[in-house]
C-alpha cells in the first residue's frame, strides 16, 4: 500500500474533493453575519444548515446570505419526526436551490434528540434512489450503518455524544467499529466539545468531523473555528502518519527474549533496551 | 397514568412542605446533578436555593446555550376575539366586564397578519375568548389557512379544543399549541373560575394531551403565576411537562412562565412573585428540564425581560397588541392584560443584538408549501 501524504489526502464525497475534514454548522451563532469569518479561519468547506431556518423572504436577514458561495452547502431535515418529514423537507431543499447533498436528521425523541436509525435508512434508501447525496446522522450502531450503506448513503455521520452536550467521544468505541468495518467515509457528527476531541476522532481514522455547538457558541466563534480546523488537520496527519499502538505501560523492547540471538546466548541476562513508543 | 391522576398525588400539602423542607445539602446535589429528578426540582424551587440563586443561573445559561444556542425565537400574538363566556375573575375578557367586544371577520385577521409579517415576524400565536358560538374550530381554523401562507408557524392559544378540533386545526396549518392550567390546584380552580365551560378543571388538565395526539409540533404548557402559592404551580408544571415529554417524544413541550399582571377590574393576584422569585422558577425549569422551550411574554418590563434572557428563554414575543384588531389601528376592543414592554420588533431585536443574541423569526418550513417553494438566489 502507497503511503498518503497531507498532500493528496483529498476527501471525494458527493463529487466534491475536499482538503478541509471539518464540516461546520449554521445553528446557535449570537449573530449569524459571524459565519464567513467562521468558515475563512477554520479552513471548512462543507457547512451544513437547518432548511426550517431558511427564509428566502427575509432579503440580507436570510441565513443563506451569509454562507460564502465556494461552501458546499449541506441541509438538515432537522424538525423531521419520521422518513416522510425527511423526504419532503429534503425535496424542499433541492427545490430552494440548496443543492443535491442532505444530512438527515430525524429524531422524534424532545428529551435527548436522539437519531431514529429504522426512520432514518428509509428515508435514505427514498432519497439515494432520487440522486441526492446522503449523510444521515445515526447512533453509531454497526447493523443501522450497514442498512444506510445498503440504501445508497454517501457516507455515516455518528453521534460521538447527544447532541449540543460538548459530552466528547463517548461512543468511541462503537466509532472505532464503524471505522474499522465500512468501506464508506465515518463523519463523527455531534458531541464534540473540544478541539482535542475532533483531533482524537481523526487519529481514530474518522474521514471528517462536523462541528457546530463548540464552534457556535464558544466565547470567540472565529478563533475556535481556526483551533479545531488545525486540530482535524492534525488528527488526520497523525492516522496518515500511522500513530504507534497504544501499550498500556511503558515496556522493554524485549525482557523475556533478548537473549535469543546474542552472542553466547543465555550466558547472560537480556539487556532492557529502550521504551517502545 | 393520566396526568390527573399524577397531579392528584403530587398537588398535596405534603409536597408542598416537602419542598419547604428541602435543605441546603438538598440544593447542592441538586445543583451537581447530570439529570435533576424530583427531589432535585424540589430543592432547586425551595427556599433554600435562594442564596444559590447565581450558580443556578450560571447553570441555566450554560445549558440553554449547548442546547440552544445564543438565540431567542420571536413571535407575536394576534387576538381575533375577545368574546367571552367564562368568568375567570382575573381575565379583562371575563364575561361580567363591560368591554368592547370584538371579533375579526378573517379578512381582517389577514389585514392583521399583514402588518405583523411587515415587521419581520413569522410566527404567530392566535388567540380567542371562549366563546365557541361565535369564535368556534371553523372559524379559527379559517383564519389559519388565510394566515398560514405568511407565517411558516402558526399556534392556537384558545379554550380547550376536543383531539379532532386539534386535528382540524393542524389541517388548517396550525402546528403549535399553547394552554395555561392557569392553578393546577383544583379547589382554588373552582373559585377562580365560578361561571362557563372554562369551569371544567379535568377537561382543561387533558387539553395539551390531545393536542400532542392531534399532531401539534409544539404544545406549550404553564401556569399563570401569581395565583397560588409559586413553588408548588411550577413543580407542577414542570411534571406536567415531563409527563408529555415522556408520553409524546416526538413533541417540543416547551414552558410559560406568565405571571400576573393589573387589568380591567379590581382583582389583583394573591401570591405575587418577586423578580428573584420568578429567576428561581425559570432557572429550576431549566435545569430539570434542559431541551423545553421557555417562553416569556410581554408581561415583564423591558429591563427585566432583557436581564432573564440568558438565564433559559428560548423564545419571546415581541411587537404586542393584546386588542382585537390592534395592529391595523381600527377600533379595538379592550386586551387581555396590560403588557409592560411595548417594544416593537426592532427595538426588541436591537436589545437582544446587544447582549449577544440573535432574533430568530424563523424555525420551521411549512411541509404542504413543497410545491411552491422557490429558488435562492
Amino acid at each position: 500500500m502507497t503511503p498518503v501524504t497531507e498532500h493528496d489526502d483529498i476527501l471525494e464525497l458527493g463529487g466534491a474533493r475536499l482538503h478541509s475534514r471539518l464540516f461546520i454548522g449554521t445553528g446557535k451563532f449570537g449573530d449569524d453575519a459571524l459565519i464567513p469569518a467562521v468558515c475563512a479561519a477554520s479552513g471548512a468547506q462543507v457547512i451544513t444548515m437547518a432548511l426550517r431556518r431558511v427564509d428566502l423572504d427575509a432579503g440580507p436577514a436570510n441565513l443563506m446570505a451569509h454562507i460564502p458561495a465556494h461552501m458546499v452547502r449541506l441541509p438538515n431535515t432537522s424538525g423531521a419526526r419520521n422518513a416522510d418529514e425527511a423526504v419532503r423537507i429534503a425535496r424542499l431543499a433541492r427545490a430552494m436551490g440548496c443543492g443535491d447533498w442532505i444530512k438527515i436528521e430525524v429524531v422524534s425523541d424532545s428529551r435527548h434528540l436522539l437519531p431514529d436509525g429504522y426512520a432514518t435508512a428509509r428515508a435514505t434508501e427514498t432519497l439515494a434512489r432520487e440522486g441526492f447525496v446522503v449523510l444521515p446522522y445515526m447512533n453509531p450502531d454497526l447493523y443501522v450503518a450497514r442498512s444506510l450503506a445498503d440504501a445508497g448513503a454517501a457516507a455515516v455521520m455518528p453521534l460521538g455524544a447527544p447532541i449540543g452536550t460538548n459530552r466528547g467521544l463517548r461512543t468511541r468505541e462503537m466509532i472505532a467499529i464503524l471505522v474499522e468495518e465500512l468501506d464508506l467515509p465515518v463523519i463523527v457528527d455531534a458531541g464534540i466539545g473540544k478541539p482535542s476531541q475532533a483531533c482524537e476522532a481523526m487519529e481514530m481514522g474518522a474521514a471528517a468531523c462536523l462541528v457546530n455547538t463548540a464552534i457556535a457558541t464558544a466565547g470567540d466563534p472565529v478563533a475556535m473555528g481556526r483551533a479545531f480546523g488545525q486540530a482535524v488537520a492534525a488528527g488526520r496527519a497523525a492516522f496518515l502518519a500511522g500513530p504507534g499502538a497504544e501499550r498500556r505501560r511503558a515496556s522493554a523492547s524485549s525482557p523475556l527474549t533478548g537473549f535469543l540471538g546474542e552472542a553466547g546466548a543465555g550466558a547472560g541476562g537480556a539487556v532492557p533496551g529502550e521504551a517502545q513508543p | 397514568m393520566s396526568f390527573a391522576d399524577a397531579l392528584a398525588a403530587l398537588y398535596t400539602p405534603e409536597t408542598a412542605r416537602a419542598i419547604e423542607a428541602a435543605d441546603e445539602a438538598a440544593v447542592l446535589r441538586a445543583l451537581e446533578r447530570r439529570a435533576p429528578d424530583e427531589a432535585d426540582l424540589a430543592a432547586l424551587l425551595a427556599p433554600a436555593a435562594a442564596p444559590h440563586l447565581e450558580a443556578m443561573a450560571r447553570r441555566a445559561h450554560e445549558t440553554t446555550v449547548r442546547h440552544f444556542g445564543r438565540t431567542i425565537q420571536l413571535f407575536t400574538p394576534l387576538y381575533l376575539s375577545n368574546y367571552c363566556t367564562n368568568g375567570c375573575v382575573y381575565c379583562g375578557f371575563n364575561t361580567g366586564n363591560r368591554i368592547p367586544r370584538a371579533q375579526l371577520t378573517p379578512e381582517q385577521a389577514l389585514a392583521e397578519g399583514r402588518a405583523i409579517a411587515a415587521t419581520g415576524l413569522r410566527q404567530l400565536l392566535l388567540l380567542t375568548g371562549e366563546a365557541p358560538a361565535r369564535a368556534g374550530t371553523d372559524y379559527i381554523a379559517a383564519c389559519a389557512r388565510l394566515l398560514r401562507p405568511l407565517f411558516p408557524s402558526l399556534g392556537v392559544e384558545v379554550h380547550a379544543l376536543a383531539e379532532a378540533d386539534y386535528r382540524a386545526l393542524t389541517r388548517a396549518g396550525v402546528d403549535a399549541m399553547t394552554m395555561f392550567q392557569e392553578t393546577y390546584d383544583r379547589e382554588l380552580y373552582a373559585t377562580l373560575h365560578p361561571r362557563g365551560p372554562k369551569r371544567d378543571f379535568a377537561w382543561r388538565l387533558g387539553a395539551p394531551e390531545r393536542a400532542c395526539r392531534a399532531g401539534m409540533r409544539v404544545v406549550n404548557v404553564g401556569a399563570l403565576l401569581g395565583l397560588a402559592p409559586w413553588r408548588l404551580e411550577v413543580f407542577a408544571t414542570a411534571l406536567h411537562a415531563r409527563h408529555l415529554q415522556r408520553r409524546h417524544p416526538g413533541v417540543d413541550i416547551a414552558i410559560s412562565l406568565p405571571r400576573m399582571r393589573p387589568h380591567a377590574g379590581a382583582w389583583q393576584p394573591a401570591h405575587p412573585l418577586t423578580d428573584s422569585e420568578l429567576v428561581q422558577a425559570m432557572t429550576a425549569l431549566r435545569l430539570f428540564l434542559p431541551q423545553a422551550g421557555i417562553t416569556l411574554s410581554t408581561r415583564e418590563a423591558p429591563a427585566l425581560r432583557d436581564n432573564l434572557v440568558p438565564l433559559g428563554v428560548t423564545r419571546m414575543s415581541a411587537g404586542v397588541s393584546t386588542a382585537v384588531g390592534g395592529h391595523t389601528g381600527g377600533d379595538p376592543g379592550s386586551g387581555q392584560f396590560e403588557i409592560s414592554d411595548p417594544r416593537g420588533v426592532d427595538a426588541v431585536c436591537a436589545a437582544l443584538r446587544q447582549r449577544g443574541y440573535q432574533p430568530v423569526f424563523k424555525d420551521w418550513e411549512p411541509l404542504e408549501h413543497a410545491h411552491t417553494a422557490r429558488r435562492a438566489s
